[in-house]
């Protein structure tokens, strides 16, 4: 499963290269630079999360503008842009992080399943503990690597007794692929680890309370590219279980690990398409240009 | 953006980069050394005035710690003790037991004759004397009829004599011992029938206007009961208000007016404090002056806002990746601060807690506003009995003109800084308990 994954990722690589090359000479319609449309089809067919109309504002700064796109049940997303562009602004509204940014305001809609994200009866702990979240720098509790896992089913209650408790701990690990490598030394403190473990801890913590959605901002940016490929498999195999949405800087990256792309650029979505499409065949000049590396 | 050409380099010409640094590298090299000098100078300057602050307190409080007591030989005279002789405590306490002193007086030197001799030589003991033979019978009634050598307790200035601080060769009306009383002495010395004796009288009582008999032990159950309470009222409140200002307060126009309060007051001279202690406390609530509830009242006034300040500095020095972590598990803002940001935040906030409870402890002005400033004979038991402090303590013995007092005024100065290095010692000890957690 692991090799086959990378190896796919790379030979995607190499159609990736040359498709660029090929649609210099195509002729298919592309759509203007001025255009601030989202081109591509937001909507898919078995819909986990559903955006309508979201608009973010830092104090007067109009971060988001207007973006509307689904999140397809167990699919890999990635937001790619820019920097400054809004992924992780628009990532952070989906289980609402921006909460604890006092000048930030979230209009229009978010839904996780059935359920309004922004709505008042929607309790935060509820829906971050649904949708979980790993960041850009590996951020493991200043704990044991024990505790670190077992933090998140303690505070919600998911485990009657210890032995649960283990075999939670020992379970998340083993699907963060990190079990290997700490089962003896569960008691030490978690910030003892390598970058690349740390982040696979930090992901271990996400999964170990079983969400819906994992959030992943840019979470190989500190890492090696042998941490980022192990991290990347891992991906790969979450997605059986789980929505992950994913930003990164690193086009093959989202290449390699997502089925559908969306493409920022100062705060709208210019476009979103299946990853495929949106690397071989850009329908945006923006987007086009971005791929190409011919972006600024 | 093409017109800066790559060639013009803006070094004047036939200097290279190598020697126009060495050039000025002379000039840094010396201008690091001269700072560097400057830096030892301004340590060993520091140093020099604490080692003559520690010499001189040390050198002068040091014999405090140390007592003459005298050797009498005393008859429990039973005719004296319990003449009804049925030992009757009513009886026992109220005695002659001086009489008793007295008359082992006369029994060390039997041809001391008239009046005036005697009564110079009942000054070579303290008035002290009389309760401890009190003491003694009242705890065991079977020495009455019974004759026994006794250490007692002398006066103040044989105990100033005897350490060699009254000047024999000085004429004896400027002498407080008179030439009887030096004879008396150095026979006694001579006997072995005068010795210094470690001074439990120091750490067992109380204040008193014989400084032979005057303790710290007062003033120290006073800061003691004062310390308490103040750190059971500011390091709580302390903790909670920063926590609250720093985690959950909304930043506006009142938590900024709020902040900038808080940091005034930091600065307002403590004895304002006492003023609003006076104010507040005494004369509004009617609480009663010298209580160490009050003393501890002002002093936890004057220490909140340090412990907030240095909590809130604790707080903001958590990185925030913590908090996101935690609120990123879908942990609540009280647990994401109880788990994480306060555990991480302790140690900061023990150690200004601490640093605030060590300036609460040497703090005497406020506490001089609200009466802890009074005589105080007896130890306090509780934290509303009156009672002064180890500071005020100082404080008033420093005044008193008897040498024995000078002496005591640097033990309690060194009883005081001890109090305070085991406190910031604590502080280290918590401060890295805390941190081994994580
Ligand atoms: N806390 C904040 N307060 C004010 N403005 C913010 C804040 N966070 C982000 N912004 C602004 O919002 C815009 C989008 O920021 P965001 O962090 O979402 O960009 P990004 O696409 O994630 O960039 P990068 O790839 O560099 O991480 C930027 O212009 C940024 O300056
Ligand atoms: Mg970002």
């Amino acid at each position: 499963m692991s090799t086959t994954a990378v190896e796919t990722a790379v030979s995607l690589d190499n159609a990736l290269s040359t498709a660029i090359g090929a649609r210099k000479q195509s002729s298919v319609e592309v759509t203007d630079y001025d255009s601030r449309q989202t081109v591509g089809k937001i909507t898919v067919d078995h819909p986990k999360m559903i955006c309508r109309e979201v608009n973010v504002y830092y104090g007067e700064k109009h971060a988001i503008k207007n973006v509307g796109l689904d999140i397809g049940t167990n699919e890999v997303i990635a937001f790619i842009g820019p920097s400054g562009c809004g992924k992780s602004t628009f990532l952070r509204c989906l289980n609402r992080m921006n909460d604890t940014i006092p000048i930030c305001r979230v209009t229009g809609q978010i839904k996780l399943d059935d359920d309004d994200v922004y709505d008042k009866s929607i309790d935060v702990v509820q829906l971050r503990a649904r949708v979980g979240m790993v960041f850009q720098k590996p951020n493991p509790f200043p704990k044991s690597i024990y505790e670190n896992v077992a933090y998140g089913p303690r505070i919600h209650g998911m485990v009657n007794n210890k032995t649960e408790l283990d075999e939670l701990v020992r379970d998340s690990l083993e699907r963060a692929g990190l079990i290997k490598e700490v089962e003896k030394r569960l008691d030490e403190p978690g910030t003892s680890l390598s970058g690349g473990q740390q982040q696979r801890l930090c992901i271990a913590r996400a999964i170990a309370v079983n969400p819906e959605v994992i959030l992943m901002d840019e979470p190989c940016s500190a890492l090696d590219p042998i941490a980022t490929a192990k991290i990347e498999e891992l991906i790969d195999e979450l997605r059986e279980n789980y929505t992950i949405v994913i930003v990164t800087h690193s086009m093959q990256q989202a290449a390699r690990v997502s089925q559908r792309t969306a493409y920022f650029h100062l705060g709208d979505l210019i476009e979103i398409g299946d990853t495929d499409q949106i690397f071989t065949n850009p329908r945006h000049k923006l987007t086009e240009d971005y791929i190409t590396g011919r972006f600024g | 953006m093409n017109k800066l050409k790559p060639s013009a380099a803006p070094v004047a010409p036939g200097r290279d980069i190598k020697t126009i640094v060495n050039a000025s590298l002379k000039r840094r090299h010396a201008a690091e050394r001269r700072f560097r000098w400057y830096g030892l100078i301004a340590i060993g300057l520091g140093l020099i005035f604490v080692a003559l602050m520690f010499t001189n307190i040390i050198g002068k409080g040091y014999p405090a710690f140390w007592q003459a007591y005298v050797q009498v030989p005393i008859t429990f005279d039973p005719a004296v003790i319990d003449p009804q002789g049925n030992r009757d405590p009513k009886a026992i306490e109220t005695a002659d037991y001086a009489a008793l002193v007295r008359a082992g007086m006369r029994q060390l030197f039997p041809a001391v004759q008239g009046r005036l001799e005697l009564r110079a030589l009942y000054g070579l003991i303290s008035s002290d004397a009389a309760y401890e033979l009190q003491r003694q019978v009242q705890q065991n009634p079977a020495l009455i009829g019974a004759s026994q050598e006794v250490w007692l307790l002398t006066s103040a200035t044989v105990d100033t004599f005897v350490k060699g601080n009254i000047d024999r060769t000085l004429d004896e009306t400027e002498r407080l011992v008179k030439d009887n009383q030096i004879e008396w002495i150095d026979k006694l010395l001579a006997a072995g029938k005068i010795q210094k004796q470690f001074n439990t009288v120091l750490f067992g009582n109380g204040d008193s206007r014989e400084p032979e008999q005057a303790g710290i032990r007062g003033a120290l159950m006073g800061s003691f009961f004062t310390l308490v309470v103040t750190f059971l009222l500011s390091f709580p409140i302390g903790v909670a208000t920063a926590v609250y200002l720093e985690e959950f307060a909304p930043k506006n126009r009142w938590t900024d007016l709020i902040e900038v309060n808080i940091n005034n007051l930091a600065a307002v001279p403590s004895i304002v404090f006492g003023l609003l202690g006076l104010a507040v406390f005494i004369n509004f609530f009617g609480l009663p002056r010298s209580a160490p509830l009050v003393g501890g009242l002002v002093l936890s006034l004057m220490t909140l806002p340090v412990i907030i300040i240095a909590g809130r500095a604790a707080l903001t020095s958590v990185p925030p990746s913590i908090r996101e972590a935690a609120l990123g598990m879908g942990a609540s803002k009280l647990q994401t601060v109880g788990h994480h940001v306060l555990p991480l935040a302790m140690p900061g906030m023990l150690t200004g807690s601490i640093i605030g409870m060590a300036r609460a402890l040497g703090e005497s002005a406020p506490l001089l506003m609200i009466g802890m400033v009074a005589f105080i004979v007896d130890v306090p038991k509780s934290f509303m009995d009156p009672a002064t402090v180890l500071p005020v303590q100082i404080y008033l013995w420093s005044d008193l003109p008897e040498r024995a007092f000078v002496e005591r005024t640097s033990a309690a100065i060194m009883v005081l800084l001890a109090f305070m290095i085991l406190m910031n010692g604590l502080a280290i000890v918590l401060r890295k308990r805390f941190e081994r957690r994580w």
